[in-house]
């Protein structure tokens, strides 16, 4: 019995260190090239089997910060520090834990997928077995062309094996900048599902940088944005999107008596105004079947009552709050 | 260290740019040795035309060994050129693909990568000057069969075909040397822009405003000549001097150690402090 509460209570232990363990870990993060602030006193932690969303509009540092934890480009000031350990002093160690893509998936053009892999995998600080290959080639989708050049490759089959080769050495941290970016919505899909299995099943700790945002919703559990190098906002997806108000889409064909008949009844509070013949309105997400009822009570066609996607709202929001 | 190297290696002769220069000199050799074949002795006459009124030369001249040794005299400093297309592409090949990236995101230390691309363009170099003398040496002698050498510098010497194959390999080492000093040129130049075409062109343009300057006969360029590396690249033939100059071939193989010892030395200090931006 003994032995079973202390095995419970060892098991808590654990969890709560895993839970609370940083990989990484960024302090008073400054970068500067010649007269541009590109990060500017950034702050950010990420925990063990996070799922981290990096957010942030063009510009905003995100891939300058990527660079500084690949060790591509050398921080200006501030402390970096993965799995604990500080990163520049720590370089190899730390990299050899961590896998990851910048920006576009380049690789070596003139050989063919496998080869790519063998050959970064052989600098990835442990033997990779010619299995783990085909794992990965597997998970990946690129079984069948591994032994196509990748310069025949689509830019999706060339972001598919940027992240094998992130891969490739079983990494810890997986770090991912915008690996969506030049895929079709299936290949979005896949590279969602994959991140899932990374995060849930290989019990991986994934940074994920997008711009689509809505991904970021959909796969992390934490997020920071920044902008201008600053963090604007960093905390749980949930928490932060906790917002009884969001911006719904009126789509009708008579936006103009649709609006008066807002403006004129309870609903005024709502209305937001009219674009491109679509009425904006700020409201509780709960309240969209009534107003829907009342529109069509007066003979108001509604064609969609579409409530914004909510972190794409609440980004833009925080952002332009910050440009203001 | 040794994967790094196999990497680099296999990078290099992945490329079709890579073989150009074996294909340059192997056609150049084959046209020089085929012409001298079938224009029979004319070069050798050439050499003795001077000398046939006081002399009476019998035996081979026009073998194997005259011929490595004038085809050696004509390419070592046309090869540089053929050099930088690989050397110049090393660093900055890797940034204008945006693989570097990938390459100095492992964990292998920067101090590594540019000192295995640094061998994988030296072993280059290697294969190349061992590529010509294979040509000249194997297929000259096959072709032409062996001799006594005549060398004319300053002084015409005659070789005995006993006493020639040995000098050919220091010469060919330092030839090696010459060519090191050229790829570690190029090497710099890659390592400062990320695109491979400027290192190529500024090496080429390096070489050739040296060369200029190292055969112009004006006092002011004398005295800069000693710190041109160009200077020494013909210093080879100090090994088919009737009498060894071993402080000319010290002086000489120091010179150019120094060199790619520099180079190398500022390329490692630029790429160790460089931000990967492409």
């Amino acid at each position: 019995m003994s032995y079973f509460c202390t095995a419970i209570l060892l098991n808590s232990v654990i969890r709560r260190k895993q839970i609370l363990e940083k990989v990484i870990e960024i302090n008073n993060l400054y970068k500067k090239f010649k007269k541009i602030m590109a990060v500017d006193d950034l702050n950010v932690n990420v925990y063990r089997g996070d799922v981290f969303g990096f957010l942030g509009p063009n510009g905003a540092g995100k891939s300058t910060t990527i660079r500084m934890l690949m060790t591509l480009i050398f921080p200006t000031s501030g402390s970096v520090k993965v799995f604990g350990m500080p990163l520049h002093q720590n370089r190899l160690a730390i990299l050899a834990r961590t896998g990851g893509i910048v920006e576009k998936p380049d690789l070596y053009n003139y050989m063919s997928a496998r080869k790519n892999l063998e050959m970064l995998g052989s600098i990835s600080g442990r033997e990779i077995p010619k299995k783990r290959i085909d794992e990965v080639l597997e998970l990946v989708g690129l079984t069948d062309r591994q032994k196509s050049r990748v310069k025949t490759f689509s830019f999706g089959m060339k972001q598919r094996l940027g992240i094998a080769q992130a891969l490739v050495h079983d990494p810890e941290l997986i770090i991912l900048d915008e690996p969506t970016t030049g895929l079709d919505p299936q290949g979005m899909k896949e590279i969602r599902e994959l991140i899932f299995f990374l995060s849930r099943v290989k019990k991986k700790t994934i940074f994920l940088s997008s711009h689509i945002l809505s991904e970021v919703e959909l796969v992390a559990d934490r997020m920071i944005i920044i902008d201008k190098g600053k963090t604007v906002v960093e905390g749980y997806v949930k928490e932060l999107l906790k917002t009884p108000r969001v911006r719904v889409d009126l789509d009708t064909d008579e936006p103009q008596r649709a609006s008066d008949l807002i403006k004129n009844s309870l609903w005024n509070s709502t209305f937001e105004g009219v674009k491109e013949n679509i009425i904006s309105l700020n409201m509780e997400k709960n309240a969209i079947p009534e107003l829907n009822r009342f529109l069509i009570q007066n003979s108001i066609n509604v064609f969609g009552l579409t409530p914004k996607r909510s972190l794409e709202e609440y980004f833009l929001n925080i952002t332009e709050k910050g440009a203001k | 260290m040794k994967n790094l190297l196999f990497f680099e290696l296999y990078k290099i002769f992945r490329k079709w740019r890579s073989y150009i220069g074996f294909f340059a000199i192997t056609a150049l050799v084959l046209i020089i040795e085929f012409s001298i074949y079938y224009e029979g002795n004319k070069y050798p006459g050439y050499l003795t035309r001077n000398l046939s009124d006081s002399f009476y030369f019998t035996g081979n001249l026009l073998n194997g060994y005259l011929i490595s040794y004038y085809v050696m005299m004509l390419l070592v400093i046309h090869i540089p050129f053929l050099l930088t297309l690989v050397a110049g592409d090393l660093l900055a090949g890797e940034a204008t693909m945006g693989t570097y990236r990938m390459l100095v995101s492992r964990p292998v230390s920067r101090f590594r990568i540019v000192t295995v691309k640094f061998l994988a363009g030296q072993i280059y170099s290697l294969l190349m000057l061992l590529w010509l003398a294979f040509l000249c040496l194997g297929l000259g002698t096959a072709l032409f069969g062996t001799g006594e050498l005549i060398v004319m510098q300053d002084i015409i010497t005659v070789f005995a075909a006993n006493d020639v194959l040995w000098r050919f390999l220091p010469a060919y080492l330092l030839a090696v040397l010459s060519m090191g000093v050229v790829v570690s040129l190029a090497f710099l130049f890659s390592s400062l822009v990320e695109n491979a075409i400027g290192p190529i062109i500024a090496t080429m343009a390096v070489l050739i405003v040296f060369n200029i300057l190292s055969v112009i006969e004006i006092d002011f360029f004398a005295a800069l000549k000693p710190y041109l590396f160009t200077s020494y690249a013909q210093d080879w033939k100090l090994f088919f001097n009737a009498e060894l100059d071993t402080a000319g071939i010290f002086k000489s193989a120091a010179v150019m150690l120094f060199h790619i010892v520099l180079f190398y030395s500022v390329t490692l200090f630029v790429f160790t402090k460089k931000d990967i931006l492409s």
